[in-house]
């Protein structure tokens, strides 16, 4: 930071100190997460009856084994691999064809257009009034109602205008014209390969908002053929546990507690296995957040 | 400045002009106009659709057919036992959550800008925020990994500290609990960054200034650091109010249970629950239409109080 500056003995103290302090709070952050992948290689039976792991205790594969056996898990994922990626295409294709067009200042109607969009961040129908538009569209159980109604987040575009505003310098654009550019050529030759950190961004969040959504599947898919990934999770994690809770301490027989036992094993398997993408993806593409953050924060 | 529709560009100064302008621009107009498709279909006949919250809506006979009542609907919701109960919780979990996750990535933030080595940093911070990639379901299971009362970490601490086992997830008082403090695990890595990108953007000379003027560190930070990241806290303020009344509802819903509704019910659920499950379709658009109003109205008077108190407002 600054260069030069001898520290005193005082400062010295405290860089330490800070660096320990965000040591265990790192360490208290991430402690969940360690819990649950020494439990997924753990026995379930050895886990319950001393939940404070610092290490897996009686190593086994067998969880993640039948989670490969798990029919429905393989079913999510694939379901959810597609969602996201057709999701991700449509979306930063309509993003970038509404903020291309309001980042021209010769654009007519630029201004209104403007407001046009910017208004629905203040106000929306709601979730009942959007449910009857979608049933209407006929979105009901279709894999559509995943990807259309949230296609287009008006706050993206209002960033991806920015940047095209801002980044991509005028003069570029004005000599590809001078070239006999188009507009679509100029938009695929100079703009969007000057554009790759904010579309980047976007992809990640695009990816990691479609992987971890459950909700509006939830509500639109009756099919069990077409469920994501999340509400899989669900049934598993958090439906069967609930049902758990609402019964007490219930005294099982050997068979049920048995049984109880492979199933907790599947959970720390599965919570491994479903969040083992993202967590290897957003680290490669963390280095465009600043850039991207900045961008955003300047016209906010 | 966005709202002055009259101002004319001064290349628009004749239709003229303007005819020439279109047909030059025609294919960002092409291009436009499937966004303009999706906004009218996906945001602006929804917002019509608000308009069943004034009527008796009977999907047999559609919206334009179906019986006014007026604000029958409203009149119900604020009469009903559980108005109160609903207000409550869905106001106190916001303030809490708003209070409390207020300090926390500014306080992280402030310690990872001090350490100087750049790589150390970015890794230490980059494992700061992974929680916040973690789904909604995985952060409420591994919620219940923690909290269950049959083999749960926190029970287990307490058995060997000589108390009894709760069971957090049934008993209403610490639902309010859990929800913020998982939500600060989740969010506070995350949230710093905005903090983190603000404090690279102070001028250096500011400290170097102050260094000059005999400051030492927590001197420097609470007259240079803290003033300079103030607009950031602001918008941050702001922008959170603003979803005030439609807090993460996704995450209430997986956490709710017959048990502690009293303290776990709030709007957005209830909407979801009376209008999805129960088809009370005209009832739950007018609750919904009442939590988008506070929303709208809590977000300009923060922002009118903003503009009085700082410099900067969101408009």
């Amino acid at each position: 930071m600054l260069e030069g500056v001898k520290e005193s003995k005082g400062e010295k103290i405290f860089n330490i100190v800070n660096i320990i302090l965000l040591a265990v709070i790192t360490f208290v952050m991430l402690y969940p997460l360690i819990f649950v992948v020494f439990a997924s290689v753990s026995d379930p039976k050895l886990v319950y009856e001393h939940p404070l792991l610092t290490h897996p205790l009686g190593f086994t594969l067998d969880n993640y084994k039948d989670v490969y056996a798990n029919k429905d898990i393989w079913l999510g994922y694939r379901n959810t691999i597609f969602y996201a990626v057709l999701y991700t295409v449509v979306s930063i294709a309509l993003t970038i064809m509404a903020a291309y067009p309001l980042s021209k200042s010769d654009f007519y109607g630029r201004r209104f257009f403007t407001i046009f969009i910017v208004f629905t961040m203040f106000f929306s129908g709601g979730l009942i009034p959007s449910y009857l538009v979608n049933k209407k569209l006929g979105l009901v159980n279709s894999i559509w109602a995943l990807i259309l109604p949230g296609a287009i987040s008006t706050y993206n575009v209002i960033i991806t205008r920015t940047y095209f505003q801002t980044r991509i310098p005028k003069e570029l654009e004005e000599a590809a014209e001078i070239d006999g550019c188009g507009i679509l050529q100029t938009l695929f030759k100079i703009v969007l390969p000057l554009s790759t950190p904010i579309i980047a961004v976007m992809v990640l969040f695009n990816v990691v908002g479609q992987w971890n959504s459950y909700f509006t599947a939830m509500i639109y898919l009756d099919d069990r053929s077409k469920f994501p990934l999340q509400l899989f999770l669900r049934e598993i994690l958090i439906k069967n546990d609930v049902s758990k809770l609402m019964d007490g301490a219930v005294k099982m027989d050997r068979g049920a507690f048995e049984s109880m036992m492979k199933r907790d094993g599947i959970k720390y398997a599965v919570v491994v296995v479903s969040s083992i993408p993202i967590l290897i993806l957003y680290p490669l593409l963390s280095k465009f957040f600043k850039e991207g953050i900045m961008v955003g924060s300047i016209k906010g | 400045m966005m709202w002055n529709l009259r101002k004319k560009d001064s290349s628009h100064e004749h239709w003229s002009d303007v005819k020439k302008s279109i047909i030059k621009n025609r294919a960002l107009y092409f291009m436009f106009l499937p966004v303009i498709v999706y906004y009218i279909l996906f945001c602006y006949w929804p917002m019509y659709g608000i308009v069943i919250a004034f009527k008796d809506f009977d999907p047999s006979v559609g919206i334009f057919a179906s019986k006014w009542v007026g604000f029958a609907h409203f009149t119900r919701f604020f009469k009903s036992y559980y108005f109160v109960r609903l207000l409550k919780n869905t106001i106190g979990i916001s303030v809490y959550s708003l209070i409390v996750g207020l300090p926390f990535p500014i306080l992280l933030a402030l310690m990872f800008n001090e350490i100087k080595k750049k790589y150390f940093r970015t890794t230490l911070q980059a494992i700061s925020y992974a929680p916040n990639f973690l789904s909604t379901v995985i952060v409420v299971g591994i919620l219940m990994f923690f909290v269950s009362p049959d083999g749960g970490i926190f029970n287990t601490i307490r058995a060997m500290l000589g108390k009894d086992t709760v069971n957090y997830l049934t008993e209403p008082k610490y639902f309010w609990h859990l929800y913020v403090w998982t939500g600060i695990w989740q969010a506070v890595g995350w949230n710093s960054v905005i903090y983190s990108a603000a404090m690279s953007g102070i001028d250096e000379s500011q400290y170097e200034a102050a260094v000059i003027d005999g400051a030492n560190k927590f001197q420097r930070i609470w007259n240079v650091t803290i003033p300079g990241i103030l607009p950031t806290m602001v918008i941050v303020f702001i922008m959170s109010l603003g979803g005030v009344m439609s807090i993460g509802y996704e995450k209430i819903y997986l956490m709710q249970n017959d048990l502690n509704l009293q303290t776990s019910e709030v709007i957005s659920t209830y909407v979801y629950k009376s209008g999805l499950l129960g088809a009370e379709y005209s009832f739950s658009t007018a609750v919904g239409l009442f939590n988008n109003i506070i929303n709208f109205i809590v977000l300009i008077l923060a922002n009118k109080f903003s503009k009085k108190v700082g410099e900067t407002s969101l408009w």
